[in-house]
């Protein structure tokens, strides 16, 4: 197993590589501002008692109402001659102390409710979480005025009631959390190691759920500041003499006209304290949050982005309907780049199928997408070579021509039927859209065309099933769908991407006659991207197989099953079980596929071969055409019939 | 789609008693003696006696429920002493001061928080997308009644664009543009906090709905940008958007509590408020009671919405 | 006919697992209204048994009550009728009563290698979960079998300080083995175990499963959809339908002599590499609606040898019989044996 430790060794060492949480957060600029803020805030707050300040709550009716700068009151003082500064501090103190306990409070109870309602489920699922949508019915403040009312103003009953209406909402988002792990494999399989309900919830789910827990404190303890604040505002909070921002802000109030700061100091106070935690608390979020934190939760645009170092190539064939040379597609994620199609040529010839094989990972959906500019940008770009429809660099192309070549001369069918389809419209409406963003017909004759569509891909009932939403099908009807979607302009080019792989294998069946014969019909060309060999041998004329983003060898399909000439194709042919010879002995490949951010010099494959040797591991290794139609990209092929 | 608004409306019927539940039982935890509690330091012995008697203290608790559940089915909800008049008369004419303004800020938030989200979205990273971002913080860390507060200060006092407080003019007035002219500042104050957050939510809506498998298909398709964010990519944004527009109306009708007490709006946020501190419980009771109704009828219609938008939820 | 001889040899092997008429249905009962849920029937009427030191597979198509049946020989769920018997006890209540004298004995392996570590866990403290609580085994012994069990699975050793995502999918799946071994139990129940792995990393997982089962003497139950997975790696075959059992017997008897047309029919329809037709059913054949089953045979819609009594009557599991009385299925009209 070297090769599984040297892999798992590079994976420490990109461990090590990876920025802490610390480091990412100090990396958000706001996030860094709204930290500095905070602790110089929090720092004067508890500094309070040791600062030079005049008592804030002593009295000075002499000098009343001072303004901004006097002397001996850098902010001034009140109605009743307190220094303002001095109450501000000591307000401060009090907000933020209300604040955090407030949020802990609720944090604690509202998680403990969560986990339970979420992990225990059934009947305590139900009692918790009717309370809570009960509580929740009522408009948030208001409950908080009720409870105040029965308890009396005053700045504990204030913080009690701000931590409990939020208590639903911790206790809802936990929840959420919480049920979506608890179906999670590790759940049951902690189970069967022979943890107790107890252990499984607080050694399993707990440590899951508490950056959950951490980005809903940090996100609303701005939140439950401005809340107690505004209880204080109404005079229900704090009481006098005691002091708090919001009860400073009222008093002021009163004086709105005539000593704007009393109120306006205090407020600024309150939006500093507020912002600052909101900030750092986003830049919490961004980092915990896994999706926010690899960056996917990006726009991706119409199209993708073409930058071009080399010079576009010549078209060698002009027969071709599709043709694809030096195809470099790659992804920039932070600093460093995946070279995950690395010079792929292609030929599609009319009418005809040319497949791609190849494991996970080894550029066929790239390939196909970088076609039609479908790959996503960010964070993904066309670095290199081009593809010509009947003679047009795509890659060159405007935006809008691209927009009409989509779906009309070249037509995609994906692999995941349900995924792909949009769930909130029919049928009927997706493939009346289809029809209508190519051609100029009136609606009705679009909804005729579209029945027969689904007709021609053999869907009962198509005038009914137009209706039809896509979940309300199974997974084969949805495929069908798709590929009538895919037929509905006459595309010379049909680009399937696993077109069967989500499906069961009676159902594969039946879609791959049904694309068999609609491709005979029609003498599309079909670019087939699948993984199964098996399916390649049902309806690839011609085949390309893939390993780590190039083509390593290709040939016509029998020739190229009967004598694989590339070690990777004959070991992948080996390497599965095929129904009808039981007793054959699997020859698994060791190791597995590299990363392509880490490509190594020479053969990718070198690695994991048994034939290879000093120089396979240095230089560029072309694709070596040996006929028409076959080229292998390996310094040591095998012989016809060899073994690898 | 009629049966499920009907199922829907029968569940909201469990929910409605539970509220008045939760309502009796608040007023039920009043420490000390409830009659004093609710006549506050007005009482007389012999209003203490009536009050008690009135109230059924004598009986238990579940009897009390049900006298005081069978008075509010017929519309009584007691008398308010401060004001001397039937609490159900006066909170219904203070609601419909909050529903004007609550309306106005709702609808406000609902239209600037979608639109800034979606242009947020589709710039991601653009400067619009950086402006409204720091907005949308800016909207959400704001105490709002601190905002009324300069806002009135900026545009009242020293523009003198729009009046200081109140919902009309003390003399003439009373029409819309009066209204409308009155309406301008606590609307807009109001509407600050739930516009930052609809638009923040919006914008990754869309993001999430934007790497979906099915915007790749509309784009494969040959659909025009336009039509791929205004059509495939905004309604299943939506559909994530229209209930949190239903929570923010209650924040929407919390928060004008604040506002009604900044701007003087005769709503029944300040109605609540005047009656917390003289301690006009019943009068607290009832506005609770039809402000959480009104919150559970207007969730009742995002989800009937929502539903509408979204097949699967059918 | 060498292959039915060693079948024979092998049922003489003793049983380990008896599963006698198990169903489990979801939903059902009635709501808040008085009204019908509806119910969905997951598996039904399933029998089987399982003999010591075979490996059993199970095939069928999404849906097909596959992964349910795992879980409630595991344990992780509760049959709502039929009984289970392992080693002559009651697993159910086993299941009920004491959750880790049945872990002991019998243990699982996902489908999803990485979705069943937990994330937020070292590779030890997974592995140790099962030794702690199943075994009892003193630190230092503990810290020995740790190092047994990784060398079982061809991992090394310094790999049990990491975290799960630092793992292929291939090696995730080599942990949730070492996890099943820990408590050395009989019988290991495998869902899926290799369809979430790229095809060159399933060779080398399929290839360590055979190994360990002749080493520990392991009793395999092997579910799959992928028709020569199972083929390549099964003694006994049931091929399941829509929550029941379609077919069982011999792996040999059962791919070379089919008697169901729904497991001649799922044969037909896999893609083999050299094989040019494919065939397919004409109409688009569908399941029927699980809340409403048909009363007859749940293939009929589908079937080419339909006749009426195939639609009024539902045909039990030993309704045809093949060449050994071990082979069975269930039709009316079953293929001829040729
Ligand atoms: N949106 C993306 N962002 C970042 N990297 C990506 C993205 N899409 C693909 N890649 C990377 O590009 C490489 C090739 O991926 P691709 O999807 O083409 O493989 P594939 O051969 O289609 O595999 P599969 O059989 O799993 O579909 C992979 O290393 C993958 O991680
Ligand atoms: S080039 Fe060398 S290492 Fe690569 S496949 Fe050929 S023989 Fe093997
Ligand atoms: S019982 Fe009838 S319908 Fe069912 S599989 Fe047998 S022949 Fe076909
Ligand atoms: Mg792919």
């Amino acid at each position: 197993m070297s090769a599984g430790t040297a892999t798992a060794g590079k994976a420490a060492r990109r461990r090590s590589a990876r920025p802490g949480s610390l480091r990412l957060i100090l990396n958000n600029t706001l996030a860094t501002g709204g930290l500095v803020v905070l602790v110089l805030i929090c720092l004067v707050a508890v500094a309070a008692p040791i600062l030079p300040l005049p008592d804030p709550d002593v009295t000075a009716p002499a000098s009343r109402l001072a303004p901004v700068f006097s002397a001996g009151h850098w902010l001034g003082t009140d109605h009743l001659g307190r220094d303002l500064l001095s109450r501000l501090i000591w307000g401060t103190r009090v907000s933020l102390a209300v604040g955090f306990f407030a949020t802990l409070i609720a944090a604690i109870f509202g998680s403990l409710l969560g986990l339970t309602a979420g992990y225990a489920g059934g009947r305590w699922d139900n009692g918790i979480m009717r309370g809570i949508d009960l509580v929740m019915a009522f408009p948030y403040i208001l409950l908080a005025l009720a409870i105040v009312a029965v308890l009396g103003p005053g700045l504990l009953n204030a913080l009690y009631a701000i931590s409990l209406v939020n208590i639903p909402f911790f206790a809802r988002n936990i929840r959420g959390i919480t049920l979506g792990l608890s179906r999670r494999e590790f759940v049951d399989a902690a189970r069967l190691a022979g943890k107790s309900p107890v252990q499984v919830l607080f050694t399993e789910l707990l440590p899951n759920v508490m950056p959950v827990i951490v980005i809903t404190m940090s996100t609303t303890v701005g939140w439950m500041i401005l809340e107690t604040a505004g209880l204080s505002f109404l005079g229900l909070g704090a009481q006098p003499p005691q002091a708090d921002l919001g009860s400073m802000l009222g008093e002021g109030r009163k004086l709105l006209f005539t000593a704007p700061h009393l109120s306006m100091i205090p407020g600024l106070m309150i939006f500093a304290l507020v912002m600052s935690i909101n900030l750092l608390g986003d830049g919490i979020r961004d980092v915990l949050d896994p999706r926010l934190r690899a960056g996917s939760l990006t726009r991706p645009v119409a199209r993708t982005e073409v930058m071009r170092e080399q010079p576009v190539p010549a078209q060698a064939d002009g027969q071709a309907v599709l043709e694809v040379a030096g195809l470099r597609t790659e992804f920039h994620i932070g600093s460093s780049i995946y070279k995950a199609v690395g010079g792929v040529d292609l030929r599609l010839a009319e009418g005809e199928c040319l497949g791609i094989v190849g494991e996970s990972g080894s550029g066929k959906s790239v390939t196909a997408l970088s076609v039609m500019g479908l790959v996503a940008t960010p964070p993904g770009r066309i670095t290199g070579g081009t593809a010509w429809l009947e003679g047009e660099d795509l890659f060159a192309a405007s935006d809008e021509r691209v927009r009409q070549l989509r779906g009309s001369a070249v037509a995609y069918i994906f692999q995941d039927p349900l995924s792909t389809l949009h769930p909130l419209f029919t049928v009927g409406d997706q493939l009346v859209e289809a029809i209508e963003t190519h051609s100029d017909v009136p609606r009705e004759m679009a909804r005729k065309r579209a029945a027969e569509l689904l007709a021609l891909v053999r869907i009962p009932n198509p005038r009914q099933r137009l209706a039809a939403y896509p979940h309300e099908l199974s997974g084969g009807m949805r495929q069908r769908v798709c590929i009538a979607m895919a037929l509905a302009n006459d595309a010379r080019v049909l680009i399937a991407d696993e077109p069967t792989t989500a499906l069961d294998v009676t159902v594969q069946s039946q879609i791959l006659v049904l694309m068999e014969e609609l491709r005979r019909q029609r003498n599309a060309a079909i670019l087939f991207i699948t993984h199964d060999f098996g399916i390649v041998s049902a309806i690839c004329d011609r085949v390309a197989v893939m390993y780590a983003g190039r083509v390593v060898e290709t040939g016509r399909t029998e020739e190229l099953l009967l004598n694989p000439r590339h070690p990777y194709t004959a070991r992948l042919i080996d390497c599965v079980p095929v129904l009808g010879e039981p007793e054959r002995r699997l020859e698994a490949i060791p190791g597995r596929p590299p990363v392509v951010n880490h490509l190594p010099e020479g053969c990718a494959f070198a690695e994991r071969c048994p034939r290879s040797r000093l120089d396979c591991r240095q230089g560029e290794i072309d694709l070596v055409m040996t006929g028409a139609e076959r080229g292998v990209r390996c310094l040591y092929p095998l012989a016809a019939g060899e073994r690898a | 789609m009629v049966p499920y608004i009907a199922k829907r409306l029968l569940a909201a019927v469990p929910v409605l008693f539970g509220l008045t539940i939760i309502v009796f039982l608040i007023m039920a935890m009043i420490p000390g003696d409830p009659a004093t509690a609710i006549l506050g330091s007005y009482a007389t012995p012999e209003n203490v006696e009536k009050l008690n008697r009135a109230l059924g203290l004598d009986k238990s608790l579940p009897q009390q429920y049900l006298i005081w559940l069978g008075n509010l089915l017929q519309g009584d909800l007691g008398r308010s002493y401060t004001l001397n008049r039937p609490v159900l008369d006066e909170v219904l004419e203070r609601f419909s001061a909050t529903l004007i303004l609550a309306g106005a800020a709702l609808l406000i938030c609902s239209l600037a928080g979608l639109l800034a989200g979606i242009v947020s979205a589709v710039r991601q990273y653009g400067w619009a997308d950086k402006i409204i971002t720091v907005l949308v913080l800016v909207g959400i860390s704001t105490p709002s009644f601190w905002l009324g507060l300069l806002l009135i200060l900026i545009f009242s006092v020293s523009l003198r664009w729009l009046p200081v407080s109140g919902m009309y003019a003390i003399y003439g007035g009373g029409d819309l543009p009066d209204l409308l002219y009155h309406l301008t500042l606590p609307a807009l104050t109001l509407s600050a906090v739930a516009t930052g957050v609809i638009a923040r939510l919006t914008r990754t809506a869309m993001l999430e709905v934007l790497r979906q498998d099915y915007i790749r298909t509309a784009r494969a398709k040959g659909l025009k940008e336009s039509r791929v964010i205004g059509k495939h990519a905004f309604k299943p944004a939506l559909v994530n958007i229209v209930p949190v527009i239903g929570i923010q109306a209650g924040f929407v009708i919390g928060g004008a509590v604040y506002i009604e007490t900044v701007f003087q709006w005769p709503g029944i946020g300040s109605m609540l408020v005047t009656a917390i501190s003289t301690r006009d419980l019943l009068l607290v009771q009832g506005g609770v009671l039809v402000v959480a109704a009104a919150y559970v009828l207007f969730n009742l219609v995002a989800d009937v919405v929502q539903t509408l938008l979204d097949p699967r939820l059918r | 006919m060498s292959g039915t001889m060693a079948a024979d040899r092998l049922a003489e092997g003793q049983t380990l697992l008896e599963v006698e008429e198990v169903g489990r249905v979801f939903g059902g009962g009635r709501n808040l209204f008085g009204g019908h849920r509806r119910a969905l029937h997951a598996v039904q009427s399933m029998s089987l048994e399982v003999r010591r030191g075979e490996t059993l597979g199970v095939v069928g198509e999404s849906g097909c009550g596959k992964s349910t049946l795992a879980r409630l020989i595991v344990g992780l769920d509760l049959p709502s009728a039929g009984r289970i018997v392992f080693d002559g006890a009651d697993l159910v209540e086993m299941a009920r009563k004491d959750r880790r004298a049945l872990s002991r004995r019998v243990q699982y392996v996902f489908q999803d290698p990485v979705a069943s570590l937990n994330p937020r866990k070292t590779i030890r403290e997974i592995l140790e979960a099962p030794l702690k609580h199943l075994g009892r085994l003193d630190g230092a012994a503990r810290e020995r079998r740790l190092g047994e069990l990784l060398q079982a699975v061809n991992l090394a050793p310094e790999f049990l300080e990491r975290y799960p995502h630092e793992f292929s999918g291939g090696q995730a799946q080599r942990i949730g083995i070492a996890r099943a071994l820990a408590a050395e139990p009989e019988l290991i129940v495998l869902d899926e175990p290799v369809s979430a792995l790229d095809v060159s990393v399933q060779a080398q997982v399929l290839n360590l499963l055979e190994e360990l089962k002749g080493r520990f003497g392991l009793t395999y139950i092997f579910i799959s959809h992928d028709l020569s997975v199972v083929e390549s790696v099964s003694d006994r075959v049931a091929v399941m339908y829509f929550g029941r059992l379609a077919e069982l017997g011999p792996a040999q008897a059962v791919f070379s002599r089919p008697l169901h047309p729904y497991t001649r029919l799922l044969m037909q329809s896999v893609p083999a590499p050299g094989r040019h037709r494919l065939v397919a059913e004409d109409a688009a054949g569908e399941l029927p609606d699980p809340y409403d089953p048909p009363p007859g045979c749940a293939f009929a819609a589908r079937c080419p040898r339909q006749q009426e009594r195939c639609l009024a009557e539902r045909p039990r599991p030993d309704t045809a019989t093949g060449q050994s009385a071990a082979h069975h299925a269930a039709c009316h009209y079953p293929l001829p044996q040729a």
